[in-house]
């Protein structure tokens, strides 16, 4: 007891708080969001109001969903870059059922679209698994072969809202307690896989992958097992996403979901989690998706022309990047640090 | 070279010198690009049964323009993957670059210095990339997707709702006229002379052969005397400048501008070069490799267009080969993997 109370403290403080400053990701990016949203307030009153915050969370909720997903994936050091096209993909097959099948219960669409996604990130993960190909060029080849099986779906056609039950379309703009239904689905599955990938063994495992893949399977973790669960848990969140598309546009064409997986990965990267795997969480990524719709939205409101965009994005991405990476070296001094202090005692 | 052959097949006998690192015949033709070979006499054969027009010089021309850029840019992507690293940003450049030439035109500028300013445009940009990679240390990936979204944001932000036209015709004769006296178009021409520089640059120069050590090895590469951090800047300048000379002819080709040219293009370019047995972990492959593997994309996209198969058809086609070329060499691999798992268990 007495030893733990003398025990010199500054080297283990100095590491706490550098270990800190890695676990307040989350409020670095909040903060950010809330200034970017003050100051379009400054400039614009009719920002900070219920239906401006409301376009803003399901503006977002679309790319946070989808980044949940990714960020299980690039927590285990691969990529998933086909979730733009299972988002095409499922939103189109959930349209068209609904088509042809008028009475389809609403509950189905939702089941449908999962199920697909479903499908396809089981078939991500047996093949990135199984042969051990590199995941960026399995899901790449992967979003060329979705997008060309949606395109022969879909013949050039679009489903239009009259084909949609209401019921469907409310979940997109219906509100319980202020929020859409959009937002609250969204903001649940982050709540219940941010807990899992805290809490539950199997989830800690696809960090220890992330960090060391070698070391990971010496220590008797199932990689395999672990990796293709995270492309399942991909694919199926894509696959609702997809679902939850065409309840927020009410129509669907060839062109849906084009794109999405670069700003999802881009999202998640913002959002604090390392490309190269073993860390990051789940509510970095869906809050980096929220700042990046923030500031799209925030251009729009301050009528600064909506072109820049892309600009500022990328932008945002590359400071991300090298705010992580001088985080990072910064950890590693005071480790070091920390390290030679103890020696000296 | 002799370094790379022990990398590369590290058997004991390398050690006493007597190892030229030669294999047998029959394993030579194992080699991807053998493979690679027999799909392109495939395809062409398939070709020439359907129309006794497919070998014929217009339509080679015409292949030659659809992806004459996509196969100019696919040369420093396959030096930049050598070396183990990425550029997701280079269709961004090729818009970047032709929004750049019609601003300064529109702005009254002289065409070739308009050309000129994309050109220094685009290694500007390859520096930015090589910076934040080589100096910086970042991952490339994430790096060239911030890039690749920046480049396009710059374009839109100069150019975003107009189209720019009007460009000399002279000039935009390029894009859709062969070089004269021949049936070569010139965006063909200046992919093949830029493949035989890059071909004999990568395999034998000492320049090359350390892109390759550095894709295999880079502490070791590094400990050899090989400036890693420097060789990568540049080719990120390289891919800059070459980049926005495809963006040129692209914006020739068009006889237009606007900032969406190209929008979704890297992912063919990096479809391509992998499909060319580009290791995506570098260190592995040819230039060879790259420009049957543009070929057979070429001449199978034209094949389908014209028996009338639809462009999402060909997308599924694109993808499934991009699948199989990774699938094949690892097959063997997987198996022995598989069937070792099943014997323990039994």
């Amino acid at each position: 007891m007495t030893t733990e109370v003398t025990a010199p403290a500054p080297p283990s403080d100095r590491f706490a708080r550098a270990g800190a400053l890695l676990r307040v990701r989350e409020l670095g990016i909040g903060i950010v969001i809330l200034v970017a949203f003050a100051i379009t307030t400054l400039k614009n009153h009719h920002f900070a109001n219920a239906s401006s915050v409301q376009q803003l969370l399901s503006g977002a909720a679309l790319i946070a969903l989808l980044g949940v997903g990714e960020t299980l994936v690039i927590i285990t050091r691969n990529v998933d870059l086909s979730v733009g096209s299972v988002v095409g993909l499922s939103a189109y097959i959930v349209g068209t059922t609904f088509k042809h099948h008028p009475g389809t219960p609403v509950l189905a669409g939702f089941v449908l679209g999962i199920l697909i996604g479903a499908v396809v990130g089981a078939v991500n993960g047996l093949i990135t698994t199984v042969t051990r190909v590199p995941s960026l060029v399995v899901t790449l080849a992967m979003l060329y072969i979705i997008r060309g099986i949606d395109g022969v779906i879909v013949n050039a056609h679009t489903i239009d809202p009259e084909f949609i039950p209401k019921a469907f379309v409310s979940v997109g703009y219906k509100t319980f307690l202020g929020l859409p239904w959009l937002v609250i689905i969204v903001a649940a599955v982050v709540a219940v896989v941010g807990y899992a990938m805290r809490s539950f063994r199997s989830s800690r495992d696809l960090y220890a992958i992330g960090s060391n893949p070698e070391a990971a399977e010496l220590a008797g973790i199932p990689t395999g097992r672990r990796v293709f669960t995270a492309f399942l848990v991909s694919g199926t969140l894509a696959g609702l996403a997809g679902s939850l598309f065409l309840a927020l546009h009410a129509q669907i064409d060839v062109t849906g979901g084009v794109g999405y997986e670069l700003t999802v990965v881009s999202a998640v990267v913002v959002g604090g989690v390392a490309i190269f795997g073993g860390s990051g969480t789940v509510l970095g990524a869906a809050l980096g998706a929220l700042l990046l719709n923030t500031i799209n939205q925030s251009l729009v409101a301050t009528k600064i022309s909506p072109f820049w965009n892309q600009a500022i994005a990328g932008s945002l991405l590359l400071v991300a990047i090298a705010f992580d990476r001088w985080l990072s070296l910064r950890v590693a001094r005071s480790l070091l640090t920390a390290e030679g202090a103890h020696r000296d005692v | 070279m002799t370094s790379d052959t022990t990398l590369r097949a590290p058997s004991p006998r390398a050690y006493d010198g007597t190892d030229t690192g030669k294999r047998p015949v029959w394993q030579e033709l194992l080699r991807w690009e053998c493979a690679l070979l027999v799909v392109l006499v495939v395809v062409l054969v398939l070709g020439s049964v359907h129309s006794s027009t497919f070998l014929s010089g217009g339509n080679l021309f015409f292949i030659g323009v659809n992806v004459g850029e996509v196969a100019i840019m696919a040369l420093p992507l396959l030096l930049i993957v050598m070396t183990g690293e990425i550029d997701l940003s280079v269709a961004s450049m090729l818009g970047l670059s032709g929004t750049m030439m019609g601003y300064l035109f529109h702005g009254g500028w002289n065409i070739y210095l308009a050309m000129a300013a994309a050109l220094v445009i685009g290694a500007l940009g390859g520096a930015l990339n090589g910076f934040l990679i080589a100096k910086m240390g970042l991952p490339s990936i994430a790096v060239t997707i911030g890039t690749l979204t920046l480049f396009r944001g710059i374009a839109e932000i100069l150019l975003a709702p107009r189209i720019i036209t009007g460009f000399p015709v002279s000039l935009t004769n390029v894009g859709v006229v062969p070089i004269a006296g021949t049936e070569v178009g010139y965006s063909a021409a200046i992919f093949l002379v830029f493949a035989v520089i890059c071909g004999i640059v990568l395999h034998a120069t000492p320049l090359g052969r350390s892109l390759v050590a550095i894709g295999l090895q880079p502490e070791a590469a590094q400990f050899s005397g090989i400036r890693v951090n420097r060789v990568k800047f540049f080719l990120y300048v390289l891919s800059g400048v070459v980049c926005a000379l495809a963006g040129i002819l692209f914006a020739l080709k068009n006889a237009s501008v606007s900032y969406d040219a190209g929008t979704g293009l890297e992912l063919n370019v990096v479809a391509v070069v992998l499909f060319g047995g580009i290791s995506i972990f570098g260190g592995r492959g040819t230039v060879i490799g790259v420009v049957l593997s543009v070929t057979i994309f070429g001449c199978l996209l034209q094949l389908l267009t014209q028996m009338g198969i639809k462009a999402e058809v060909q997308n599924i086609i694109t993808g499934g080969l991009l699948l199989v070329s990774v699938i094949v060499p690892n097959a063997g691999e997987a198996l022995r993997r598989i069937r070792a798992r099943t014997r323990r268990r039994t």
